[in-house]
């Protein structure tokens, strides 16, 4: 590890493995340099900065200006790693308290506009585009993903689309219509199912994996030729809190190209919606687990209530004490208030880890 | 090996449900819907009644039913029997002509199609040539005359349909001898009526449109007798004694012609107008019966004054002094006299009638003519169905109770025996007593005994007398006052008019042990009815119900609740209202159960539910499920109606809009007119484009509407809070998906009058995928499910198995989940939407035995999806055994009053008048069974006819003789074909060859009947 904290400015010139750098943290700057090479560890690396600045015991943000000019953050080695071997000539590190860091600013090219901003003043257009909100990694969770493209044809996408947790609507309408179907009799006309419409801030249209148009092929392994529209519709109500449709999709240029085989196979057959029942676990075969599908929708909740409590009126009151659910400590005590939040929506359920909480009579399984 | 193994259970239990399962359709219940012609056979005693579906029904005795269908959709306008024949002929609307037998087959009869026809006229004739308008089944069985519009008549040989060229009545060679002064000598019109002489059956009198009766001869092909009618010819009447000739007319008039006297005929011998002086409307048809001792009977339709009653359907029976216009609520398809032996010489015993809506037979025997009793086809919407429950297996005694209060209402109809009893009805009786109880519009409910293939009418129960109403019942439009003419009687008992839609029954609930019976209403109103067979005056106690529990910011946008009578009311023997129920707001009942135990009734509507103790007569509970955001459950059904029309009435201004646009741009211009008109058009299609049928996908939420309504109710005694002690419980499912229990105390039997019943909630249940609950069932340790109230104390079921655990099965549209109790916690589930697409909309539970063995019998649940799919599904591990697709899914209302029975039978409604039953178990279909046996030849003493048969064409009557040997030899030969002789095969060849018959074997399409003949399990 080799830490200079040399001031000079010579340092520059004598060493091009050093890599400078200006770190400003409100109005303060302060100037240091890093080893190119060797940038070391993140962790190392932010209690420099605490310590450079004086500013101990603050949970700080650190950004850094990457050569276009926009602000990224640097929290995990990787991230420190590539703003130091990317930094030319130096390297520009931006401090913000954590409480006060603005997330609006990151990535957005604002420490170049900043620049031009002073030259060319009439710079209406960048000014006025939106900015996006990024959240923090933690703060990310699944909304969508593309799934078993290993097994099937180019041509069509299976998408699936996480609702839990989020009071987002589904977001899209379905029609019926008429698809084109290569046969052993040549080219057929058959009825299909398409998408008609995404509904604007919708979870299909945020996906971007789904368009007006789209032929619906399959939900949840399923294939829809033979249903009508209502009983698409149902099915796709039924299975909406994880959705999963196979498309085939109307703009046919955003396909995932594999390498490996072309199989020009129609999607096949495993999960026909047979009679009594299709075989458990058919999306498993497409490399799904079963288990994994059937996770977060089984969860209804059940409140049961002593019946020595004479509480004609919902909800029962519970108690606080949660010593014997280890599942329950981090909720700090107010259960009741998830509960009656879980009343007016109980997919805020999810959010709770799995287990149960039991009190003398009242018991709440999840 | 394992493999093998399993193999071979599947193997079983694939032979098991064959054993237990089977669908059948079996019959119809019901009056068939839009009837349009009806046909009579003396000798068989059968009535045929044809529908605009193209749907032929025939019923004889009770019992006796058969039902067949043209494969063309067409309308069927007119039925005849082959006299003496086990035929008949339909005519239909596309003119096509089709021939039906009732074959035996296996000792049952069956009404098989056996030959169509379409008459074809001579090369380049304009179609109304060949138009058939009048049909005469002549009585040799073996000619059928065919009037035309063009004007002729058309002479075909049956059973094969040969045109008989020189035999048809020209136009022309009745023109050529009327005389030159006639009207309407020119334009005859078309053949309305064709008779045959009663007394010479080679003479056929044809009537034209345009007045003109011509005396036909068939032999000497010329005209006999011509009489020269100036009005238009509605319908003629050849007087049974055959000495003059009836014709009616568009006027109202008819007139009476006698028979051999001049040649031509200028003005009748009589005319009248019986409603006489001003202008009256035609009488369609005209019938006159001489008694042996007494005036004879004239009955006709119609004729009535058309400015004050040219909108009732009347048929007016004038016999002697006595006259009466018979008045109808619905149309007037057509009528027939049943006579009391003999077709020539009896007296006329019952006058039926086939209205739009309902059969009415009138016994003309009887002082005042009252009307009979219908044994089938019976009116089920009079008033429109508006919910139906069914009952199996009713104890004895309340069915004669019920039966005998059912009689007691019975006074005005006629206690003759019913006048039609052709076939035989070979069924065996049926298995049990079953009810069917439906709920009407009007308030009342209706009870009709269901066990066996007559629908019958056993008792009538009406609300409506509890509520103050509009109309005071008093006032009946029955009581034509006292020398009124017409002089009207009001017949028939089809009454669409609902005085106050707020009485419409919703839910209907009988304890076939205890005798009582909740009935819910649309207006929130639960009336708790106890049988009785005395008739009794007394106030009903009245409970009022706030289901929002004073909650503030919901008000009530729909109708007012029903004003009850505080004064007692006088209540004839039958079930009597105690206890009265009125929810607030009153929105529809949509849920009822009731526990004639613990004497506790559980009703819900799209607000909450309640429990009401009617030995105390006391409120138990009432609980709330309104959900905060719920605001269309406050709209109530009214003001849905007004938006509808709100938009309605926009969508007309609208288009008025456009329109004068359009009209102010007139101009000459066409090119710019035709430029507008494209414009139009573009705009037309793009709002077709933009709006698609198209589906919103979403996921439920709870702020969806109509979570709060409650969908079913449920009573159990079972384990709720612990395993030890079982608790008498409530359960209550909504539209949101959320099951809620209540632990019920119960006082000791001693204490039942003094201490309270109370209920506390143990458990809320919300389903994560928030379909509606639609259902809910406690299986017992054995998995079977819980017994009715009071079915173990009358030794009717074991009693349940209280050792095991205890289950609890929640049915939504979309899952069925089998929770463990009394701990809730998921065990099983079958998910039926997520994969099929298809919606729970009707559930029952039934017990299927085995065709095989008697003792062997599994109880399952009966499933009707929204698509009309039926499924079975086992207990308690719920998989699904089979599946027929049974009512079209387009079929909504067919659908939703689907009822199923205890024993794997079901209804429901085809039409707002027919019932269609059905059978999924193995062991037990109801079905009729018949025969119908080719009548004996006309007797030689009576037949006059006859006589004139051998006189002129010894030739028909002899070839007749040996089709009717060739084809019964046929059939014998066909009977012995079953042993599988050798020698058989030649026989039939022979039979065959040289045979009329093969026509008609050529012709033959072999029309099963709905159902396969199966041997009832017993």
């Amino acid at each position: 590890m080799n830490r200079s904290f040399n001031k000079s400015q010579s340092l520059r010139y004598l060493d091009c493995n050093a890599v400078e750098v200006k770190s400003k943290y409100g109005a303060e700057f302060r100037r240091f340099s890093v080893d190119r090479q060797k940038p070391g560890k993140f962790d190392e690396f932010y209690k420099l900065i605490l310590h450079i600045h004086r500013i101990a015991s603050m949970e700080v943000m650190i950004g850094y200006a990457d050569v276009h000019g926009d602000l990224l953050p640097i929290n995990n080695d990787d991230n420190f790693c590539k703003a130091v071997t990317s930094a030319h000539p130096l390297l520009r590190i931006f401090i913000q308290r954590q409480e006060e860091v603005d997330y609006s600013n990151f990535g957005t090219n604002t420490m170049t506009r900043r620049k031009k901003a002073v030259v060319t003043l009439r710079n209406d257009v960048n000014r006025k585009r939106p900015q996006i909100r990024i959240g923090m990694p933690q703060d990310f969770r699944p909304v969508s993903s593309i799934i078993d493209v290993d097994i099937l044809p180019e041509s069509h996408r299976r998408v699936r689309l996480y609702r839990h947790g989020s009071d987002r609507p589904l977001g899209f309408y379905i029609r019926d219509g008429t698809s084109v179907r290569v046969t052993p009799h040549g080219l057929e006309k058959v009825p299909g199912i398409f998408i008609s419409r995404m509904v604007p801030g919708g979870l299909a249209e945020s996906t971007g994996l789904l368009a007006v148009n789209d032929e619906v092929l399959e939900v949840n392994g399923i294939e829809v030729t033979g249903k009508t529209l209502d009983q698409v519709t149902d099915m796709m109500i039924a299975n909406s809190h994880n959705l999963i449709v196979t498309v085939k999709p109307v703009n046919q240029r955003n396909n995932v190209v594999r390498s490996s085989r072309s199989s020009g196979q129609s999607t096949d057959s495993s999960g026909s919606a047979g009679y009594p029942a299709p075989p458990p676990g058919s999306l498993g075969a497409h490399g799904l687990a079963g288990d994994e599908l059937e996770s977060d929708e089984e969860s209804d909740i059940v409140i049961e209530s002593s019946i020595k409590r004479p509480t004609p009126k919902r909800p029962p009151s519970l108690q606080r004490d949660h010593g014997s659910s280890p599942a329950f400590r981090e909720s700090n005590g107010s259960l009741h208030k998830i509960l009656s939040a879980m009343r007016i929506d109980p997919r805020h359920s999810l959010a709770l880890p799995p287990g149960g909480v039991e009190e003398d009579g009242t018991v709440i399984t999840l | 090996m394992r493999r093998f193994r399993r193999h071979g259970q599947e193997s079983h239990r694939d032979k098991l449900k064959q054993e237990l399962y089977q669908f059948n359709k079996t019959v119809e219940h019901g009056f068939p819907h839009q009837p349009s012609a009806l046909g009579y056979s003396p000798s068989l005693q059968l009535l045929a009644i044809g529908t605009r579906s193209g749907a032929i029904k025939l019923y004889g005795a009770p019992g006796v039913e058969f039902m067949g269908l043209h494969d063309e959709t067409a309308a069927v306008t007119q039925v005849h029997f082959l006299p003496n024949l086990v035929e008949l002929v339909t005519l239909l609307d596309d003119n096509s002509l089709h021939m039906w037998t009732l074959r035996a087959h296996h000792g049952v009869s069956e009404l098989l199609e056996i030959g169509r026809f379409v008459l074809t006229g001579p090369p380049g004739a304009p179609p109304s040539v060949t138009r058939v308008t009048a049909v005469l089944a002549h009585s040799s069985g073996e000619l059928l005359l065919l009037g035309t519009e063009g004007g002729h008549v058309f002479v075909v040989e049956v059973p094969g349909f040969r045109e008989m060229e020189d035999k048809s009545i020209s136009l022309e060679s009745v023109q050529s001898r009327i005389p030159d002064d006639y009207v309407g000598r020119r334009n005859l019109q078309c053949v309305e009526a064709l008779q045959e002489n009663p007394l010479n059956s080679r003479q056929v009198l044809v009537g034209y449109g345009r007045g003109l009766i011509v005396l036909w001869d068939l032999d000497a092909r010329r005209a006999v007798q011509q009489f020269l009618g100036t009005q238009q010819l509605e319908s003629m009447w050849w007087v049974p004694d055959g000495g003059c000739v009836l014709s009616c007319h568009s006027d109202g008039s008819y007139c009476q012609w006698k028979l051999g006297e001049e040649k031509i005929q200028y003005a009748p011998h009589r005319t009248e107008t019986p409603y006489g002086s001003f202008p009256c409307k035609a009488i369609s048809k005209i019938v006159q019966i001489p008694t042996a001792k007494g005036p004879p009977f004239l009955i006709f339709s119609g004729g009535m004054p058309r400015a004050s009653y040219g909108d009732r359907h009347c048929i007016s029976v004038i016999s002697g002094k006595t006259h009466v216009a018979l008045d109808f609520t619905s149309r007037i398809i057509d009528f027939f006299v049943i006579q009391d032996w003999d077709r020539h010489k009896g007296d006329p015993s019952a006058l039926v009638v086939l209205a739009e809506e309902e059969l009415v037979v009138v016994d003309l025997l009887s002082a005042g003519w009252p009307v009979m009793q219908a044994p089938y086809l019976a009116p089920l919407h009079c008033s429109a169905i508006t919910c139906s429950h069914h009952v199996s297996s009713i104890p004895l005694k309340l069915w004669e109770r019920v039966r005998a209060v059912g009689q007691l209402q019975n006074t005005q109809y006629s206690n003759q025996p019913w006048p039609l009893n052709g076939g035989q009805n070979l069924a065996p009786d049926p298995p049990q007593r079953d009810l069917l109880l439906t709920g009407h519009e009007d308030g009342t409910v209706r009870f009709w005994d269901a066990s066996g293939v007559c629908l019958y009418p056993m008792y009538k129960l009406s609300t409506s007398s509890v509520f103050h109403t509009d109309t005071d019942p008093n006032d009946n439009m029955n009581q034509g006052s006292e020398g009124e003419w017409p002089p009207f009687r009001k017949v028939g008992c089809f009454d669409p008019y609902s005085d106050d839609p707020r009485l419409g029954i919703q839910k209907i609930h009988l304890c076939k042990y205890s005798g009582h019976l909740a009935v819910a209403g649309t207006a929130g109103q639960i009336l708790v009815l106890e049988l009785n067979d005395e008739a009794l005056e007394q106030a009903v106690e009245v409970s009022l119900v706030d289901l929002l529990l004073g909650q503030e910011g919901f008000r009530w946008k729909g109708h007012t609740r029903l004003e009850e009578r505080e004064e007692p009311v006088n209540f004839s023997p039958g079930f009597q209202p105690f206890a009265l129920v009125q929810c607030q707001p009153p929105a529809v009942v949509t849920a009822l159960n009731l526990h004639s135990e613990w004497k506790l009734v559980a009703f819900g509507t799209s607000h909450g539910f309640g429990l009401y103790d009617y030995q105390q007569r006391n409120v138990v509970l009432i609980r709330c499920t309104l959900s905060p955001s719920d605001q269309l459950a406050m709209e109530g059904p009214l003001s849905r109606v007004k938006s509808i029309k709100k938009s309605l009435r926009q969508s007309f201004r609208r288009i008025r809009r456009s329109r004068v646009s359009v009209r102010k741009q007139h101009t000459n211009n066409p090119a710019k007119l035709q430029e507008i008109n494209a414009r139009m058009e573009a705009e037309a299609l793009q709002e077709m484009e933009l709006a698609p049928v198209q589906r919103k996908i979403e996921a439920r939420s709870s702020d969806d509407s109509f979570t709060g309504l409650v969908r079913t109710l449920y009573f159990a005694d079972t384990f709720l809070s612990d395993s030890t002690h079982r608790t008498a419980s409530l359960w209550a499912g909504t539209n949101g998906g959320s099951v809620f229990a209540y632990a019920l105390r119960l006082p000791s039997i001693e204490r039942r009058n003094e201490d309270v019943v109370t209920a506390h909630p143990v458990k809320e249940i919300q389903l994560m995928h928030r379909a509606p609950v639609v259902g809910l069932v406690v299986l017992d340790g054995r998995g079977a499910p819980l017994p009715e109230p009071l079915e173990v104390a009358h030794d009717l079921a074991r009693s349940p198995d209280m050792q095991g655990s205890h289950h609890l099965l929640v049915i939504s549209e979309e899952q069925f989940k089998v929770f463990t109790l009394p701990k809730v916690s998921s065990k099983t589930k079958l998910k039926l939407t997520a994969v099929e697409g298809s919606r729970v909309r009707r559930v029952g539970l039934a017990w299927f035995g085995s065709s095989q063995t008697e003792e062997y019998g599994e109880s399952g649940l009966v499933v009707l999806t929204n698509l009309g799919e039926l499924h079975v599904l086992s207990l308690p591990h719920i998989k699904m055994q089979v599946h027929y697709s049974c009512i079209r899914r387009e079929d909504i209302s067919g659908i939703a009053s689907c009822v199923f029975t205890k024993h794997g039978q079901g209804f429901y409604l085809i039409s707002p008048s027919e019932f269609e039953r059905f059978s999924l178990s193995a062991r037990w279909i109801v079905e009729p069974k018949c025969l119908v046996e080719v009548p004996l030849p006309p007797s030689t003493s009576s037949a006059s006819p006859t006589a004139y048969r051998t006189q002129p064409d010894g030739m028909a009557v002899k070839h007749r003789k040996d089709n009717e040997e060739s084809e019964s030899s046929a059939k014998r030969v066909m009977e012995h074909a079953l042993l599988n002789d050798e020698t058989v095969l030649q026989q039939i060849q022979k039979a065959l060859e040289g045979d009329q018959t093969t026509h008609v074997e050529n012709n033959m399409k072999i029309k099963p009947r709905r159902g396969n003949v199966m041997s009832n399990g017993d």
